[in-house]
Order: C-alpha cells, then sequence, then structure tokens
C-alpha cells in the first residue's frame, strides 16, 4: 500500500481506480477513481447517460475497463470470472429488473442462495438427506427475505407479470439473499411514489444495519441519496466531478452545473 | 370401436417417445432458441450401444442404465468440446455444428453396426396384457415414459440444481451474477436431453426394429410434437407428443392409410408455424431456426 493521507484510515472495502469504458467513440467512463468504507452507503449521482451504470456492470464484471483497476478487499477483481462474484460477496439489482421471468418470486429468490449452499450435482441427484434439511433452512431464510421486502403475497407468481416497483424489490430481496458484503442498487426507487420512497429509504438503512452491508447507492431522486448516503460521488459524462460528504456535493458548483445543464 | 381405441392406445405409446424425443429438443431450446436437428441421431447411436452392452451379455436393465449414463456424459462432453467455444460465434456457425453432428453420428452408426437392422429386445416381450387393445411393449412405452417425465419434474421442480439449471436458460446473465456455472448448466442440460432420447432410443426400436435411419422419421414428429406443444414448453412437449401420435393413428388408420402418415407431422408443423406459432402452452414463437 502507497503512503495514503498520512494518518491511518481503514483500508477501504472497494476502490476503484481510473477506471476508463470506451465503447467504440463513446467515452462511458474516464478515469473514475473513489474508495468506498466499510459499512458506508456511497451515493452516485449523475444526469442520464453519466455512466453509473456502467461502472456498476464493471463491478460485477460484465463488462470489461479499458483501464484502470478495481479493488476489493484489496484485491483486484479485474481477472475474476463472473460467477464467483457472487462469493466474493458483490451483490446487485439491475435497472430494468434481470428477473428469471417464468420462475416463481420465491423461486427468484432461492437462486440468490446458490453459491452460499453446499449442494453439488451429486447429492442433488441422489437427493440425500442432507440436502432437504439445507434446502428446508434456505426457503425459510428466502421467505425471510420476502417477508422483509413486503412480497410474502407473490411468492408463488412468475416474475414476469409483475408490475414493475414489486419486481425491482424482487431483485433486493434477491440480492440479499445472496448475503453481500457490497450491494449495487441500481435507482432501486424507480417508478416509487413518495411514500414508497420512504419505505424504502428505511428499509436500506435496515440492511446496512442488519446485514452490515457497504451499499453503492446509484439514484436519480435526490432527496433519497441525500439523506441516507454517507458519502456521495457525482459523474458527469464519464468524469468523477465531486466525491464527499452529500451538503458538499449537493452544493458543489460543477454538480449544480450538470443537473441545471442537463435541465435546461 | 375396439380399432379405434387401438388405434389410439397405440398413438398415445408412440406419442410418449415424440414426446420424450421432443422434450429432449425443448431442453436445449429453452436455453439456445435452437434446435438440435442430431437429437434423433444420438438417440439412435445410443442405442446401438445398448444393444452392443446387451450383444456381450449385459441383463437388460444394466445395460439401460449403462447407457443412459454414458449418453448423459457424451452430450455433456459435446456441450463442451464442441459448442461451448462457439457460444458468442454467429448463428450459423452454431446449425451447422448441429448437421456436422446429424451427419456424424448417422454414418458411425452404419459404419460401425452397418445398415440391416436389428432385432431390438424388449423386457416385456413374454408378457400379455390379456387384451388386444394394447401390446405390453406398448404399455411399457408410456410407463417408461410416464415415469422419466416424473423423475425429470421432480428434479426441475425440487432440486436446486434443477432451479439453478431453468435460471441459466431463462436469463444467463442474472444467473451467473448469483454465481450459477451458466456454461456447465447447458452441458448438463445437454446431458440430460441425450439420456432422454437415450431412453427414447431404446423404447423404440423393438417397435421399428434398430437401423441408422430408425431416428429420422421420429424426430420429424418430435419437432412437431414441440411445436404443439410450444417450443419452450417442456410439459408442452409431451402433451404435444402424445396428441401428434394419436392423431398419426388416427388420420393413418381412417383418412390417408399408412404410406401418407409421416406427412401428417408435417402438416402439424406447417398449421402450427402458420396459426398458432407459440403452440399450446409456449410463450416464445418460433422466429427463426
Ligand atoms: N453496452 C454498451 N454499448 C455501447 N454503449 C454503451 C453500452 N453501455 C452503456 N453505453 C453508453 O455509455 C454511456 C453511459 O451509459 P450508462 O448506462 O452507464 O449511464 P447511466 O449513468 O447509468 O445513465 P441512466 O441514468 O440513464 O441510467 C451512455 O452513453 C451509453 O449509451
Ligand atoms: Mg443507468
Amino acid at each position: 500500500m502507497g503512503v495514503a493521507q498520512g494518518v491511518s484510515a481503514p483500508a477501504p472495502l472497494v476502490s476503484v481506480r481510473g477506471v476508463t469504458v470506451r465503447f467504440g467513440g463513446i467515452l462511458a467512463l474516464d478515469g473514475i477513481t473513489f474508495d468506498a468504507s466499510e459499512g458506508d452507503i456511497v451515493g452516485l449521482i449523475g444526469p442520464n447517460g453519466a455512466g453509473k451504470t456502467t461502472l456498476f456492470n464493471c463491478l460485477s464484471r460484465l463488462y470489461v475497463p479499458t483501464s484502470g483497476d478495481i479493488q476489493f478487499r484489496g484485491r483486484s477483481i479485474m481477472n475474476m470470472p463472473r460467477h464467483s462474484i457472487a462469493g466474493l460477496g458483490i451483490g446487485r439489482t439491475f435497472q430494468n429488473a434481470a428477473l428469471f421471468d417464468t420462475l416463481s418470486v420465491l423461486d427468484n429468490v432461492l437462486v440468490g442462495s446458490h453459491h452460499v449452499t453446499r449442494s453439488d450435482f451429486l447429492s442433488n441427484a441422489l437427493a440425500l438427506p442432507w440436502v432437504a434439511r439445507e434446502e428446508k433452512d434456505i426457503e425459510a431464510r428466502a421467505i425471510e427475505k420476502l417477508r422483509f421486502m413486503g412480497l410474502e403475497s407473490y411468492a408463488d407468481q412468475p416474475a414476469g407479470g409483475l408490475p414493475f416497483p414489486v419486481k425491482k424489490r424482487v431483485e433486493l430481496a434477491r440480492a440479499l439473499m445472496s448475503q453481500p458484503t457490497l450491494l449495487l442498487l441500481d435507482e432501486p426507487a424507480a417508478g416509487l411514489s413518495h411514500g414508497e420512497i420512504e419505505t424504502l429509504s428505511e428499509q436500506i438503512l435496515r440492511i446496512r444495519e442488519t446485514e452490515k452491508v457497504t451499499i453503492l447507492l446509484v439514484e436519480h431522486h435526490m432527496n433519497l441519496v441525500m439523506s441516507i448516503s454517507d458519502q456521495v460521488v457525482a459523474i458527469d459524462f464519464g468524469k468523477k466531478i465531486a466525491d464527499g460528504k452529500p451538503s458538499d456535493v449537493q452544493s458543489d458548483p460543477a454538480v449544480i452545473r450538470a443537473y441545471l445543464g442537463e435541465k435546461i | 370401436m375396439d380399432l379405434f381405441v387401438s388405434q389410439v392406445l397405440s398413438g398415445v405409446a408412440s406419442g410418449a417417445i415424440y414426446g420424450c424425443v421432443g422434450l429432449a429438443m425443448v431442453m436445449i431450446f429453452t436455453s439456445t432458441e435452437k434446435i438440435n436437428f442430431a437429437q434423433g441421431e444420438m438417440a439412435t447411436f445410443s442405442t446401438y450401444v445398448a444393444w452392443t452392452l446387451m450383444t456381450v451379455g449385459l441383463p437388460y436393465w444394466a445395460a439401460f442404465a449403462a447407457t443412459v449414463a454414458i449418453s448423459f456424459a457424451a452430450g455433456v462432453l459435446i456441450q463442451r468440446t464442441l459448442l461451448a467455444p462457439l457460444r458468442d460465434a454467429p448463428e450459423m456457425s452454431q446449425v451447422i455444428v448441429f448437421f456436422g453432428l446429424f451427419l456424424v453420428f448417422n454414418s458411425a452408426s452404419g459404419a460401425i453396426w452397418g445398415y440391416l437392422p436389428f432385432d431390438f429386445p424388449s423386457p416385456v416381450k413374454a408378457f400379455s396384457t390379456g387384451t388386444t387393445l394394447i401390446g405390453a411393449h406398448q404399455l411399457f412405452i408410456i410407463l417408461v415414459a410416464v415415469l422419466m417425465l416424473t423423475l425429470l419434474f421432480l428434479f426441475f421442480r425440487y432440486t436446486s440444481l434443477g432451479l439453478c439449471m431453468r435460471a441459466a436458460a431463462q436469463n444467463p446473465v442474472s444467473a451467473s451474477l448469483m454465481g450459477v456455472r451458466v456454461g456447465w448448466m447447458l452441458a448438463l442440460g445437454w446431458g440430460l436431453s441425450a439420456a432422454v432420447g437415450a431412453v427414447a432410443g431404446i423404447m423404440v426400436a423393438p417397435v421399428v426394429f434398430l437401423e441408422p435411419q430408425m431416428m429420422v422419421g421420429v424426430l420429424l414428429y418430435a419437432f412437431a410434437a414441440a411445436l404443439v406443444g410450444g417450443i419452450d414448453s417442456p410439459p408442452g412437449a409431451f402433451v404435444g407428443g402424445i396428441i401428434v401420435g394419436v392423431l398419426e393413428n388416427l388420420v393413418g388408420t381412417y383418412l390417408v392409410g399408412t404410406d401418407l402418415k409421416l406427412t401428417v407431422a408435417l402438416v402439424l408443423i406447417i398449421a402450427v408455424l402458420i396459426f398458432k406459432p407459440t403452440g399450446l402452452f409456449g410463450s416464445r414463437r418460433v422466429a427463426r431456426v
């Protein structure tokens, strides 16, 4: 480790270092660098097309950055296969809710526990007794997650037919099922009413509390981000334009310009 | 009346076979959106393996079990070695592999075992059902098919591996982020399809005799079955198989005669594609092959 800020701050859980992503002529991310400390809620804001989802896709190994590095617990994830991301402790939700449409809500959430279970092909095929016991435990945990997200009544419905905001709650329940240490939430409040956003913000805070999880939160809903984040990173056209306490970022001239520039 | 009942029952028996092969195709289609044209030839080859094992002295059920296991392993191996590297290749490359597999298995069967039809044993030949309406082997086919379907249903519905396979077929990206090894799930799907095909081959061989072209007609009916049921619905494929099998027999008996029976499958395929591309239980239209 190089000389950091002089004082010995705890090592960040996630460290994004100079991440650049280029799609043909588009520079979706341009040397993004920031850290997120364990247990924090870090808001990621920026106008449409700023590159927020692209950053999430790099963190979950869907996109490979053109350059730069992402470290998780001090180790680079750039050589990790996609399927071991869940095992590392990185869980996420998608902006467009990427559920298993024909599977029931309960089954969707159960898939989330996949990497935590011990069951292998052989014991599955032979239906060994401990598999059954383990599956009972997991189902109980899944139902608990559904209850936490207020989804018990949907448990047996196919996920594909649900309204969008419900789908996003199912996704969050599924992500929680994988017991993440880092949770990436991509616009969880999209399509929610004022009251529902209140509930969501309480849920996110409770999740941080009970699951001891660090959260990266992409959101356009400023009140939500500013009220629950410990740190806010603002991105515009792929570049970081501000990084700090919510109140500081909110009053940062570059941030105001980015958002006003978009609205006018 | 007896003729009608016995034609329906034997239609159910052959339909059970179409349904099994159709199911094997559907299992691969749901995760790849492609029809494995080699499914029937792979099944024929498996049946030859079973025949060989029995010829060298293995009892029926031992040869049956060994063949299912060998076919499963071969299916996994084919997916891993031939298809996995082509995952991002253009559609046509993958379709070419299916045709290649068709040719390879078809000619390998002929080259190894010759083109003369073999008599294939059935464990129930000595028994009688006590009625002329249905033969012992036909009843056996139906029982084996139903048992196999039940096992597959239990596997997909109640085991976490089955759940992961369904998830991987539905949404590979999400599944991989949940830690599911999507590539292996596809391979397992191929293994299961090959195993199901092997069972269908072993069931049909005593009826049609074992020869390299044994499954060519069956494959056409199986494809019709899968389409009638809805190309992405596994239970639909089986129901579709029964419908196709019964229709084939009734149309053959009362309308066109046995020589034109195969046209039933073709007419059904075209009719489904034109009038109801999602079949009875399906959700995806067949837009490309
Ligand atoms: N797979 C891709 N191929 C090409 N361009 C892409 C791809 N993914 C993202 N982009 C581009 O990268 C830029 C950043 O997109 P991104 O989705 O990350 O923005 P965002 O900040 O999440 O926006 P929003 O708030 O609208 O969700 C956009 O210009 C987008 O068109
Ligand atoms: Mg986005």
